[in-house]
């Protein structure tokens, strides 16, 4: 039982991980808590959804949604975002304006999905079963899907971290979204750079709704509760630390399955909350954050 | 056409506030130029604006021929502009070999970003010893010469430095102005100094130009500022 409900929790955190790193991404680089996140993920979703719908086949629809949530990334920091952060540079509403935009602009995403898809819950089917693996007679809750999430997640977060650590383009992300003014002084294209980040976001976020939609339903708000769990994640890993976000997110996964498991279904995010309170009371600059609060 | 550096008619504002008025300078390729003043003289807005970070609100500024102006400050790089701000200009958080990467990041030839970067490491070779420590654990003139070998990888034609000595004990200092004289000496850089400690500066450089509240006040040879008793007296500090 043990086991089961780690698994259970390790696939849930995995998830969780992935819109953290999502969130934490677009922070670093633009100090905007992106919550039109979980609309831009459950449009790619739906993106992947309407391609295996028309193809039958979920892993030609996981790339493409995946690409899908990179462009949206992508152009909602062209389209959007910069033009606003260009708009309203000082004063009060220079802090607050992009992070209730970003409200606005989860409005608009899910109204437009309701306007062409419709609100009904839809089914998004992957072909890994959803039924748990069986040893011998017993039958855990952990099923091919769970395994897939963990997989893909896993995957995205070597890719990121090697990325990261390694190439040019990882050097050039951590320099624009440490010290933006010196990146640009050592000739880095910061806003291209960025541009990169909010593209990463997008597709970490497409992967995650992606992955996870199989194993339950597609609507609007299907991606909301995941996006909350993804933020309080990010916060527990200080919102500015990609290994914290995945951190973060496991703790938080593993947490409630063992909450849902031993306590109960009914506090599950009752206990995520006295979680990020904690954190917040305790460490407000969350497990993973820096001491030195940076130039935005 | 290599004519260098020319500032004419040059005003910054910040808002109603004038930092920088009228300032009209050549500096000829090679020269070493040092902007000598007190706080708040302009001398850092002026290598800001010339560096693209912030906008003039009139006049001319070229770099061999070429207008600077209107220019993003990674433009300016590759232009051969390259600004080593005030203080705390490399990145903590990076090491101090991904700090000497950023300068070569934007650049195609990488053999020569690693032949530039073999010659920075010449210049300064602490740094060579510390090169996978995380640049927060050095010490403030060590930052600051990662911050000029950084630039060097960049290939500037016009180096553009901003307080170098600020915060930095005198024999540092000396080290540090050693290497910016030997930098010009070696590969005929063109280098703006702009600095507060004038003594410093005007050891090492061709001319100075002394600011104060965004004016020029006087422009000459080290050896010509410093026997003037007046300007010794209000500007120099010594």
């Amino acid at each position: 039982m043990f086991i089961d409900t780690l698994l259970i929790g390790i696939s849930s955190g995995a998830i969780y991980s992935l819109m953290a790193l999502a969130l934490v991404l677009v922070w670093r680089s633009t100090r905007v808590v992106n919550f039109a996140q979980s609309g831009q993920a459950v449009l790619s979703t739906y993106i992947g959804y309407e391609i295996s719908v028309q193809t039958h086949n979920y892993w030609i629809s996981l790339p493409l949604a995946i690409l899908a949530g990179a462009i949206l990334g992508s152009l909602v920091d062209l389209l959007f975002m910069r033009l606003l952060i260009g708009r309203a540079k000082s004063g009060p509403i220079a802090e607050i304006a992009p992070v209730i935009a970003t409200l606005g602009l989860l409005g608009l995403i899910q109204s437009l999905i309701g306007l062409i898809w419709g609100n009904a819950f839809l089914h998004y089917a992957s072909p890994l079963s959803g039924k748990g693996f069986t040893f011998g007679s017993h039958t855990i809750p952990f099923s091919p899907q769970n395994l897939f999430i963990v997989i893909a997640s896993a995957a995205v977060l070597a890719i990121f971290g090697i990325v990261f650590k390694f190439t040019d383009l990882g050097l050039a992300l951590r320099a624009a979204s440490f010290q933006p003014e010196i990146a640009q002084l050592a000739g880095i294209r910061v806003s291209r750079v960025r541009n990169i980040g909010w593209s990463f976001a997008g597709a970490a976020g497409a992967v995650a709704g992606a992955a996870i939609t199989p194993t339950s339903t597609l609507s609007p708000n299907s991606l909301d509760l995941l996006f909350v769990s993804g933020f309080i994640a990010a916060v527990i890993g200080g919102l500015d630390s990609l290994v914290g976000a995945v951190i973060g997110g496991l703790v938080l996964g593993i947490g409630f399955s063992f909450i849902l498991q031993y306590i109960g279904g009914s506090v599950t995010f009752l206990v995520g909350f006295i979680i990020l309170m904690v954190v917040l009371l305790i460490r407000p600059r969350g497990i993973f954050g820096h001491k030195v609060s940076r130039r935005a | 056409m290599k004519s260098g550096l020319k500032v004419s008619d040059f005003s910054v504002e910040y808002g109603a506030v004038r930092a920088i008025h009228d300032l009209s300078f050549h500096i000829v390729p090679g020269e070493l130029v040092a902007v000598i003043g007190s706080n708040g003289s302009g001398k850092s807005t002026l290598i800001r604006a010339l560096s693209g970070l912030i906008s003039p609100k009139q006049g001319s500024a070229t770099w061999n021929g070429i207008s600077i102006l209107g220019k993003k400050p990674e433009d300016l790089v590759r232009q051969g502009i390259v600004h080593v701000s005030e203080g705390k200009s490399v990145i903590p958080e990076l090491t101090v070999s991904e700090n000497l990467a950023l300068g070569g990041l934007w650049r195609r030839d990488k053999l020569d970003v690693s032949i530039a970067t073999q010659e920075s490491l010449a210049i300064f070779p602490v740094l060579a010893s510390r090169l996978n420590q995380r640049s927060d654990t050095l010490s403030g003139g060590e930052r600051q010469m990662l911050a000029i070998a950084r630039a060097l990888i960049s290939r500037p034609q016009l180096l553009l430095l901003d307080e170098p000595s600020l915060g930095l004990a005198p024999l540092i200092i000396e080290q540090i102005f050693v290497a910016i004289s030997h930098l010009q000496n070696q590969f005929g850089l063109t280098v703006l100094l702009v600095e507060q400690n004038a003594l410093s500066a005007l050891k090492i450089a061709d001319r100075g130009l002394i600011l104060n509240l965004g004016e020029l006040v006087k422009a000459g040879t080290p050896a010509e500022l410093i026997a003037d008793p007046e300007l010794r007296a209000a500007y120099l500090g010594f």
